[in-house]
């Protein structure tokens, strides 16, 4: 929207102009009422100071008044309520497709893995013009992602993922800051967004660092870990069969829907018993202690990208008909 | 737009006859303050009046050194490196400032000075229900009060002052537990006060002072007070449980160990947001005191200024998450409390617009007590309208935890709390220590303070917009110039708060005896003598008046040139 | 004309216990009713924290919290609440009996229910005993290997145990809740020990009792909080 103005933040995502224009009403409607109260204050002041031979006049007030000026501005209130709350519905919403990047914050560094593999450490290059979803959990205290160029933040909590995602605009180089106060070196936790064109962003990933793709990675720790021994995909396994229930709901021991999401696989590798899907025994060992943040990321995306089984079978298993070996 | 004329049928006479004032062998009338001499008539003493003294005295003294660690920080901030202190003595420096501005100025000082003075003469008693528990409030301060210093000497403190886990219990190595404990010892002292404020302006009343008859600032310490003693515990609850999971490794708020980082911020914030609720409901009652003597007229909208405190009051017991947006909160509680907070907007603007017109048709002068009114009025619309930015999600979500916060909170506190209270110091000052403070340096001194803090924290909101996060020892040179005014301005603040210190000193020995009513204002405070007598009253007050009878009192008298007794 | 009203000589026939700020003495009784009640209010927003984290969590890791809970001797903790109950109904007799001006009746309704505080007192100190001895007490010495309710019903090798961390979980709360409510009562008992001796020495008259009203008011209030803590502690998944 703008340019870069002067005491201003600069504007590279279409987050930025949303959050722009809301401010800028808030702006002008906070400076109109702030004008006109100092106004009244400033004349009231002139016009009835004290003069000789003048009394004041004592007045009870008006019912008339107290409900005109606290319904007029609690309606102008409501707007700024519910232009907030939408620009906040969306900002929460991450589209489908979204590109993903797994975020680990530690005192005081962020790490960055893409789905790709590719790691980075403070600096996050992401393309313009697609969205883009941060996977973010932190390895120690509370830490939070700040982009002001985006008009966007985060807090990023030890023990659970949470999510923030963005379309940046323009290219260029923008300022990322950690905002929760996470100890010694919180003014030092900061980086850059780098923010390319979309061809000059394929040149990047295929240059930065030779590792496999996360859920490559992820596949070998499943089996590493010896996740694969119980979750099996021929539904004879102790544990549900994995391939395509992500994204989906599932029916708990105890009655209870949920959605397996990034939050949930974690927790069903860290606390097993937790939310135990009907059908099954809670007999999955935690690894909490044996996977660090990054092996959980991977884990996490290798689940992720489980397609679909072929049709003719139930994508999610219910253990109904699997007898227990 | 105006009712006609209220037509008083009540008695236009007022009852306090003074001439029975107690007079001691060398002719000089007894007062709270001459009624012993000695230190332990001091620290022993059940009269509210010279509790009140003690507490002026220590949050004073822990103004000044919040007000210290303000300085170097904002001497820090001049340059984009962190290049005066290190960074664990520049995240020691916020974390103090905060507690002990928050915990050991802000909280107490109106309801504990001046609510402690005036509230039993605005009443017409002769002390609070329990002056014994007074005086206990006094020391579970001055014990959280030396903890605090034993926290500062003893190489301080660097939580925050809102001590967020997993920081605050697992990964520091400071004087966490010390300072968890002193603010527990606040927290109580907290309390009582608001216990013994409650009983007493139910159970202590004189003949006649009706609750509506009650002045707004007694009624404003009332709804203070409901909240000091509802909200004030889950404070002490989560720090206790803070320094049980310090001291013993539990896992409460671990999230390693299956605990929760976000309870603790529900339970902190439950509390934490009442409190700015404790803190400026106090001066929005001096604020009304001041406005109708010195326009010489009742409040416009009495019963809607007691529904706003006590609305305030309530409904800010419901919008603790709104600091909690961006921590992950669910969607659906974010709405709510986004909503709820702009519930909470609505009384607060009905009393700027209510004082705005109780000056219609008034009869307006100038005194200090009146410019800082003026400033309070002025500089907590504009605190109060930032908070509407920040009830609104798409927006906060930018500037939380941002310099847009700071420069919020400071607004409403500093510009609005802190001119309330010095307004209230001037205006009561007479009544309180016998003397006049010199008219000249007042008014100076109330615009130095309108001036420095309006540089120092204007600039803030502009910084928070651009990203400047909050508690960053150093940041990108591109906010460096915001940042330099900011220091500007403080340095200018710290003179014009330093002026009343050394003339209200000075008034001590050379002020001009007051009279009992400098002002010609309306209240049972000022119908007795200025200093007042131990027990408050010659006589005991009967009211037949209403609140704010400017209508029989005439004008604000004029003021002698010179201020110097003779 | 003035309607001023001069002050009563009021130290003429006045109780000596009325304090010199009140005009009457049915003003410092309700001053002190009502500070008493305005305290029990925030007793209750500080026992509520606790409570709240406790019902997360245990709504949380219910299963966990009911193999801790089956730690707990029931019996034990149903003796206690008697003992409580019982405590509270000799604080209401003590009432009575100042209020009929019994100065015996009074000083052993009041040490009674000291010796039924420490009966309570003694059992805790019982039960902590043995939640130290088998390394139940949160901390660094803290160690948990105990199965889920109803596990034991299981072969062998198919039984569940509960979540270490989780135990501690509720271990640290049930430390934090019944000490802290030890603690009140301990503060209680040594209220009633005051009050005992000044009953004693025929302090209170049918005419002024209010320092025995208002500490049976807080006895009751923490005879509650224990009703409360016994079914949210003890009594977890017990049915199985």
């Amino acid at each position: 929207m703008f340019g870069h103005l002067p005491f201003w933040p600069e504007s590279a995502s279409t987050n930025a102009g949303n959050v722009d224009a809301l401010y800028i009403f808030l702006l002008l409607v906070s400076g109109i009422m702030t004008v006109l109260i100092f106004t009244v204050l400033t004349a009231f002041a002139v016009r009835f100071r004290r003069r000789k031979g003048q009394r004041a006049e004592q007045i009870e007030g008006s019912h008339h008044l107290e409900i005109t000026w606290s319904i007029i501005p609690f309606c102008v209130m409501l707007v700024f309520y519910i232009w907030g709350a939408v620009i906040f519905f969306q900002e929460r919403t991450p589209p489908r497709d979204a590109t993903e990047v797994y975020t680990v914050a530690k005192q005081w560094m962020w790490k960055f893995e893409h789905e790709g593999g590719q790691r980075e450490i403070n600096e996050l290059h992401v393309p313009a013009g697609r969205d883009v979803k941060m996977i973010m959990t932190s390895q120690d205290v509370i830490h939070s992602f700040f982009v002001p160029a985006f008009r966007i933040k985060q807090d990023v909590v030890p023990g659970r993922y949470t999510t923030l995602w963005f379309h940046a605009t323009k290219p260029g180089t923008y300022h990322l800051f950690c905002s929760q106060y996470c100890g010694t070196e919180h003014s030092g936790m900061i980086g850059w967004v780098v923010v390319m064109e979309p061809s000059e962003y394929e040149a990047w990933m295929s240059g930065a660092g030779g590792n496999q793709p996360l859920a490559v990675t992820g596949q070998k720790l499943f089996s590493e870990l010896g996740c694969v021994t119980c979750h099996r995909s021929d539904t004879q396994g102790r544990g549900p069969d994995l391939a395509g229930v992500f994204g989906k709901p599932v029916l708990l021991a105890d009655g209870r829907t949920v959605t397996v999401d990034e939050n949930y696989v974690r927790e069903s590798i860290l606390e097993p018993g937790a939310k135990v899907v009907q059908g099954f025994k809670p007999v999955m060992p935690t690894f909490q202690g044996q996977v660090s943040d990054e092996q959980l990321n991977a884990l996490v995306d290798y689940v992720k990208s489980l397609a679909a089984p072929p049709s003719g079978r139930p994508a999610n298993t219910n253990g109904a008909a699997a007898p227990q070996p | 737009m105006e009712r006609l004329l209220l037509n008083l049928k009540v008695e236009k006479v007022r009852v306090m006859r003074m001439a029975t004032a107690v007079v001691s062998d060398s002719g000089e009338r007894e007062t709270y303050l001459n009624a012993g001499y000695g230190i332990k008539s001091w620290l022993l003493t059940v009269d509210h009046k010279r509790i009140a003294l003690l507490y002026l005295m220590s949050i004073t003294f822990f103004f000044f050194i919040g007000g210290f660690f303000a300085l170097l920080i904002r001497l820090e901030l001049l340059t984009p490196s962190g290049d005066l202190v290190q960074s664990d003595t520049y995240n020691k420096l916020f974390t103090m400032h905060g507690q002990v501005m928050v915990f050991f100025f802000l909280i107490p000082a109106v309801p504990a000075v001046l609510g402690n003075f005036l509230i039993p003469l605005m009443i017409g008693a002769k002390d609070l229900a329990f002056p014994r528990i007074n005086l206990l409030s006094w020391y579970l301060y001055i014990v959280g009060g030396i903890l605090m210093v034993y926290t500062i000497l003893n190489g301080g403190v660097d939580t925050g002052w809102t001590f967020y886990t997993p920081l605050s219990t697992e990964f520091l190595k400071t004087n966490v537990v010390s300072a968890v404990v002193g603010i527990f010892f606040a927290g109580f002292s907290s309390i009582f006060t608001g216990l013994n404020f409650i009983v007493t302006i139910h159970r202590m009343r004189a003949p006649g002072m009706t609750w509506n008859r009650l002045p707004l600032f007694v009624w404003a310490h009332y709804a203070t007070s409901i909240i000091q003693v509802l909200g004030t515990p889950v404070l002490a609850i989560s720090l206790v449980l803070v320094g049980l999971e310090r001291l013993l490794h539990l896992g409460i708020f671990n999230p390693s160990l299956g605990g929760d980082p976000l309870l603790f911020q529900h339970l902190f914030w439950f509390y934490s947001h009442p409190a700015v609720y404790i803190m400026i409901l106090p001066g929005m009652g001096i604020i009304s005191e001041i406005v109708c003597c010195f326009s010489r007229k009742r409040i416009f909208g009495y019963t809607a200024m007691t529904l706003a405190l006590l609305g305030i009051a309530v409904i800010g017991f419901l919008v603790w998450a709104h600091h909690m947006f961006v921590a992950g909160i669910s969607v659906y509680a974010a709405l709510i409390f986004s909503l709820l907070s702009y519930f909470v907007a609505v009384p607060s603007a009905i009393k700027v617009f209510n004082w705005t017109a109780t000056m219609y048709k008034g009869s307006i002068t100038y005194q200090t007590p009146m410019l800082y009114a003026f400033g309070f009025i002025g500089l907590f619309t504009i605190g109060g309208l930032t908070g509407l930015f920040l009830a609104s999600l798409g927006v906060d979500v930018h500037v939380h935890d941002t310099y847009f916060i700071i420069a919020h909170f400071h607004y409403i506190m500093v510009g609005g709390m802190v001119m309330a209270y010095l307004g209230g110091m001037h205006f009561w000052w007479p009544k309180i220590s016998g003397r006049m403070y010199p008219e000249g340096w007042g008014k100076l001194a109330a615009l130095i303070v309108f001036i420095g803090f309006n540089l120092t924290f204007f600039p803030q909101f502009i910084l928070g917009y651009m990203g400047m996060p909050r508690r960053y020892h150093s940041y990108p040179p591109e906010f460096q110039i915001l940042n330099v005014l900011s220091t500007a301005g403080a340095t200018i603040l710290a003179v014009g708060y330093l002026l009343p210190m050394v003339y209200f000193m000075w008034s001590m020995r050379y002020g001009k005896p007051a009279p009992a009513n400098p002002w010609n204002a309306a209240g049972l405070e000022w119908e007795t003598h200025s200093p007042p007598p131990t027990f408050n009253f010659d006589e005991q007050p009967v009211v037949t008046w209403e609140a704010y009878n400017y209508d029989d009192m005439g004008e604000v008298p004029e003021r002698e040139e010179s201020p110097v007794a003779h | 004309m003035p309607t001023s009203q001069t002050v009563v000589d009021e130290h003429a026939h006045e109780n000596p216990a009325l304090l010199h700020h009140f005009a009457t003495e049915s003003q410092q009784k309700n001053a002190a009713s009502l500070g008493m009640w305005v305290f029990l209010a925030q007793e209750v927003m500080f026992f509520g924290g606790m409570f709240c984290a406790y019902l997360i969590y245990r709504y949380k890791y219910f299963a966990d919290f009911g193999s801790a809970s089956q730690q707990l001797d029931i019996k034990l903790g149903a003796i206690n609440t008697a003992v409580l109950i019982c405590s509270s109904l000799t604080v209401v007799l003590g009432v009575r009996a100042a209020q009929l001006g019994k100065r015996m009746a009074l000083v052993f309704w009041l040490v009674a229910t000291i010796l039924l505080g420490c009966v309570f007192l003694g059992i805790k100190a019982d039960e902590y005993a043995e939640k130290f001895e088998k390394h139940h007490v949160p901390g660094p010495s803290f160690s948990y290997h105990e199965l889920l309710p109803g596990q034991e019903k299981l072969p062998a090798a198919e039984r569940q145990y509960a979540n270490p961390h989780h135990a501690e979980m509720y271990f640290s709360l049930y430390f934090a809740m019944t000490g802290m409510h030890a603690l009140h009562m301990i503060i209680g008992v040594g209220l009633f020990g005051l009050l005992a001796w000044m009953a004693w020495r025929g302090k209170y008259t049918p005419e002024y009792y209010t320092p025995i009203e208002n500490a049976g008011l807080y006895w009751h209030f923490v005879d509650i909080v224990w009703i409360y803590l016994f079914p949210l502690l003890y009594l977890i998944d017990r049915h199985r």
